[in-house]
């Protein structure tokens, strides 16, 4: 990995949000909602609407109307929500901070389940494990967010009891709490990405395991486990990096959707209720954070992958 | 084509696919005629009435029959999703194709303009253009489309790529025939094959987005018995009658597994090499 790779990749993450802060600001503008009918009601008098108009400078030209507005998301300030009157920058980012924690949440807890599902499946390649795998990988991906999100609701907060079907505590506060009400929201989270992941772990490691120096480790006379653990399992997760750091995408995409049904105030929720507002600024805010959440983890996923993996060589 | 059918049917996901895939296609043709009530007509006194002979499904919270409205509601569900692919796909093949017919400089621009538009997580690209359109089934649909086809194209121009070496083509371009004739011409029909299979997939995908969309009250608009509305108008009456959510959740699952099957086994019937 040299420097001129890292910058590439760092122009890259500039581009792509240059591109997406096009698109988010080209779509809300294109907005049916005059934001100043938004701001001060459907009965305020011609003046007052100009007036708010000039001072949020709506008469000037687009491109400027989006150099001010890029120029100011630089600096962290995307201006005041039309809903609260409050800054959205700051709201935004303590938003993401929760949503980060439920997705941080849902990998682990799906890395923790994929990869033995994938290894055993492998491992047993045509056996009972193989096809339950199989199938719990098929259900998994053919379940949308919001079902599994009421089923499992439904189960395990209406009919058993064990957990608080909505809300959110900060784990600051109250941790046994926060775990309790994260637990839901996580194991939605992460039913899709166990799908997708075991999946690719089998077909990994079963390329692994018909690697020649499985054989050689074989026929030096290595048990078994050892074989399995040391030789195999470092070899096939590589790749795993990759197809996780992918997946970040459905999980932020899905984390509007778990957030919306299991109220917690995350990203998603307050840029559904900014949708649900017409909220211009927060829409904004919103669509901008998250994307480059995504395209900066797709970067941090490349980079662990050129450190774990000696052979690549990126120039 | 028959001889597709036939390995497809052999193998045993393209063969539970297709079966699948009749029964909704039976529900989207016949459904009105299929279901045992009119699913519109409220019964004040079969409020919730469980499962049974009079009520397979049961009724829900105005004692609507359950499986009627299913059977109907396949018809404001399945159309969507599979036009929203066809537009994607369509849309994105052009682009990948053509991608890869210019090449050098411009294939690298359109590239990373495309995998800077796909940094847009799906939902939330779908979520600001229904936004914009306004909420809506057709729009939704739209909505789907536009954020399948970068997908789709970066799929395509992989192929294409591959297509572009090809001898055909080259003499294409000696000939002196158009970029739109080559592209369009030569190269379009023959990376149809894997596009197709990543287009089946996605199917699934598009019937879990709109559901999604509607459920979040930005697709399909009540009365309508689109699935992922059904849902979301019962979730209030989990107490009451589990299964008004349940039959729309496994309608929605049933739909995207007969689609993500059907895709594996035309994978596995066009190469019979890959035996995983």
């Amino acid at each position: 990995m040299s420097a001129s790779w890292l910058l590439r990749r760092l122009a890259l993450i500039l581009y792509t949000v240059f591109i997406v802060s096009v698109l988010v600001f080209g779509i809300t503008q294109a907005l049916p909602a005059d934001a100043a009918v938004t701001l001060l009601g459907e009965n305020a008098t011609a003046e007052a609407l100009n007036a708010i108009r000039e001072r949020l400078g709506l008469g000037d030209p687009i491109w400027w109307q989006y150099l001010r507005w890029v120029g100011h998301a630089a600096t962290g300030d995307f201006g005041l929500s039309m809903r609260t009157g409050q800054p959205v920058g700051p709201e935004m980012l303590t938003a993401l901070g929760r949503s980060l924690l439920l997705a941080v949440a849902a990998i682990l807890v799906m890395l923790v389940i994929a990869v033995p599902l994938g290894m055993v499946a492998a491992v047993r390649q045509g056996k009972l494990a193989d096809m339950a795998t199989g199938l719990i990988s098929y259900l998994g991906v053919s379940f949308p967010e919001f079902v599994t999100a009421t089923l499992l609701a439904m189960l395990l907060a209406d009919t058993l009891q064990w957990l608080p079907a909505t809300g959110y505590v900060s784990p600051l506060e109250d941790f046994g709490g926060a775990v309790r009400h994260l637990a839901l929201p996580v194991l939605t989270a992460s039913l899709i990405l166990v799908a997708h992941v075991a999946r690719m772990v089998r077909s990994e490691t079963l390329d692994v395991l018909h690697s020649d120096y499985i054989r050689a480790a074989r026929l030096k006379g290595l048990p078994e486990r050892t074989v399995l653990v040391r030789h195999a399992l470092r070899n096939a997760l590589l790749p795993v990096v990759t197809i996780v750091a992918l997946d970040v995408g459905y999980l932020l995409g899905g984390i509007i959707v778990i957030e919306e049904i299991f109220a917690i105030p995350g990203i998603g929720r307050q840029l559904m209720v900014a949708v649900t507002a017409r909220d211009l600024p927060s829409i904004q805010a919103g669509a901008l954070i998250m994307s480059a959440t995504y395209a900066v983890a797709n970067t941090l996923a490349d980079v662990a992958y050129a450190v774990l993996d000696k052979r690549i060589r990126y120039d | 084509m028959t001889d597709l059918l036939r390995r497809l049917m052999r193998t045993p996901q393209g063969a539970i696919g297709l079966l699948l895939l009749a029964v909704l296609a039976a529900a989207c043709l016949f459904g009105p005629w299929l279901a045992p009530h009119d699913p519109e007509k409220m019964d004040f006194l079969g409020r919730f009435r469980p499962l049974g002979a009079q009520n397979w499904f049961g009724a829900d919270q105005f004692g609507r029959d359950v499986l009627s409205r299913l059977l109907v509601g396949a018809r404001s569900t399945l159309p969507m999703a599979l036009a929203a692919t066809l537009l994607g796909t369509v849309a994105g093949a052009v682009v990948g194709t053509a991608s890869a017919y210019l090449g050098g400089r411009w294939d690298e621009a359109i590239m990373r303009t495309i995998d800077a538009v796909m940094a847009v997580p799906g939902l939330l690209l779908a979520l600001l253009l229904v936004s914009t359109l306004g909420n809506g089934a057709g729009n939704a649909m739209i909505a789907i489309a536009v954020t399948f086809a970068p997908g789709m194209a970066r799929v395509t121009r992989a192929v294409a790529l591959t297509v572009r070496g090809q001898d055909y083509v080259k003499s294409a371009t000696v000939r002196g025939e158009s970029a739109s004739w080559i592209i369009f011409r030569e190269m379009l029909p023959n990376v149809m094959a894997p596009v197709v299979i990543e287009a089946t997939i996605r199917v699934s995908f598009a019937v879990m987005l709109f559901a999604t969309l509607s459920f979040l009250g930005l697709g399909a608009q009540p009365p309508a018995s689109e699935w992922g509305l059904m849902v979301a108008e019962a979730r209030q009456y989990v107490h009451q009658a589990p299964w008004i959510i349940i039959a729309p959740s496994l309608a929605i699952a049933m739909t995207a597994i007969a689609f993500n099957l059907l895709g594996d086994g035309l994978r596995d019937a066009m190469n019979p090499r890959d035996e995983r």
